[in-house]
């Protein structure tokens, strides 16, 4: 190796010598440093995984608490989230199914799943497939009657798809909240809808009319059926609105909640 | 040398502030000043992202093609900034849902790039590195004194902590909330500057015309 010049030795440092910017070493610099910063992108991402997913889990059992209202920052998680009655619904019947362990089932993952779930041809809310069973919460007061029942919902808005979930009263017609707990729209307008000042005037806006016609609307004007069904829209923020509109009047509908609503209203459940 | 390097780190706090006299990363200054928890971990994600990347991009700064130097740096501080994000989500997932669009707009803060551009391009990796953490600093700081005012006289509290006690809920103090506005970070750190220029009259700018008189006749 050693020839007494004093060229620059071996082959690494004759590269590393020669000058910044030939061709060859941009290239190799390009080439070295993604694939450099690639690895240390992505080890982060694999070994943070689980720490993030457990936080995810515990921000969506906050979520399910704060909709049903009964939400304490100085209790434990968990704890607070075993006053829930967690059940696995089979939308099209309105039943619940002991098929699936409400604990693991994964709604997001069964709407993957061509045996679990349905290719929607008529899709307002945007979604795509629909999983055939979801996971609800029903929270009963200390005699044992339903007081609220905690659904999930997701749908379009602008740029992402808002997942999140609304809780009715135990008439199966009244709201008494909603919250998304996961999207991306744009901060300030869009994601308004994590303002808890909107999000309040949810409570208590029916869905349905006597004749059990849905009428609830997310809109600027006030709709015919009366000002009990509005929800006022977002400023700014039209296409987000249209979409929240969409993905409550979808789940509330036929193809979502309607067949379990109605057995809530008869007092089935 | 360990006096430059004293001077480096203090130097970027007050005489060369990257805010106030470089007027660099004001969108962010903007955006996370609201409330001082946010503001604390933004400055915090600031200082390591630009020390850290001022000090991987020198050590390698001979190596670094001139026609390419600047995407070269753009993918080691994004990397970083992914890093730090992702970290944000394992270790502190409340304040990184009200950061997320901010961390994500680090990569864009000049103050990074600055720092990259003007002094990791040159200096050792030991200097960029003290360099980057001096100028993280002085953001930091005007970050901080921003949020002070604006989460004291906005939401009455100081890091969450009730300090005045709002009238909704009870007490007797009427919050301002043009201050949770991001508008009102423009006025603080416009009487920032003031503040500061005033205090050393050194740092104002020299004005780019003249006023000329005109002779009446």
């Amino acid at each position: 190796m050693a020839d007494g010049n004093d060229a620059p030795k071996g082959a690494i440092a004759r590269f590393l010598a020669a000058p910044a910017d030939s061709v060859g070493k941009t290239v190799f610099v390009a080439v070295a440093l993604c694939l450099v910063a690639s690895m240390v992108v992505s080890a982060a991402a694999v070994a943070l995984r689980p720490l993030q997913q457990v936080n995810a889990l515990r921000d969506r059992q906050i979520n399910i608490l704060q909709v049903a209202g009964i939400y304490d920052p100085t209790a434990d998680v968990a704890e607070s989230f075993a006053a829930f009655e967690p059940h696995v619904l089979e939308l099209a019947t309105g039943e619940f199914t002991e098929e699936f362990d409400p604990a693991t089932f994964d709604q997001r993952s069964a709407a993957d799943d061509p045996a679990l779930s349905v290719d929607l041809v008529d899709d307002p809310a945007g979604i795509g497939r629909q999983s055939r069973y979801v996971t609800v919460y029903i929270l009963r007061d200390d005699a044992g009657e339903i007081e609220r029942v905690i659904l999930p919902i997701h749908g379009y808005g602008l740029w992402s798809t808002l997942y999140g979930y609304i809780a009715l009263e135990s008439d199966g017609n009244t709201i008494y909240g909603l919250q998304f707990y996961e999207h991306a729209e744009t901060p300030g307008l869009g994601a308004e809808v994590d303002n808890p000042r909107w999000r309040a005037e949810w409570r208590g806006t029916l869905l349905a009319d006597e004749n059990g016609e849905l009428q609830i609307s997310v809109s600027k004007t006030v709709p015919p059926a009366g000002p009990e069904y509005h929800i006022d829209a977002l400023a700014g923020a039209t296409l987000t609105t249209a979409g929240v509109n969409n993905l409550v009047n979808f789940w509330m509908g036929e193809s979502g909640y309607g067949p379990f609503l109605d057995r809530l209203k008869a007092g089935d459940v | 040398m360990a006096h430059k390097r004293r001077e480096m780190l203090i130097d970027p706090l007050v005489d060369n502030n990257p805010i106030t006299l470089q007027v660099l990363g004001i969108c962010s200054a903007l955006a996370v000043t609201s409330s001082l928890q946010v503001a604390f971990v933004m400055a915090l994600a600031v200082t390591l992202v630009t020390a850290f990347s001022s000090m991987f991009i020198s050590m390698i700064r001979s190596q670094i093609p001139g026609s390419i130097r600047i995407i070269v740096q753009m993918v080691i501080i994004a990397s970083l900034v992914i890093v730090v994000d992702q970290l944000l989500k394992a270790f502190a997932f409340e304040i990184s849902k009200t950061l997320s669009v901010f961390v994500g707009l680090i990569i864009t803060n000049c103050i990074v790039m600055g720092r990259a551009e003007a002094f990791a391009m040159k200096n050792p990796p030991f200097e960029s590195f003290i360099d980057g953490i001096g100028n993280g600093l002085g953001y930091g700081l005007i970050l901080m004194l921003v949020g002070v005012v604006r989460e004291l006289f906005g939401s009455g509290s100081l890091f969450g902590f009730t300090i005045l006690e709002t009238v909704n809920n009870g007490g007797w103090y009427v919050p301002n909330g043009l201050l949770l506005l991001p508008p009102s970070a423009f006025f603080i750190i416009g009487l920032l500057i003031w503040a500061f220029r005033s205090w050393k009259p050194e740092q104002v700018e020299e004005r780019e015309y003249k006023i000329q008189t005109v002779e009446t006749h």
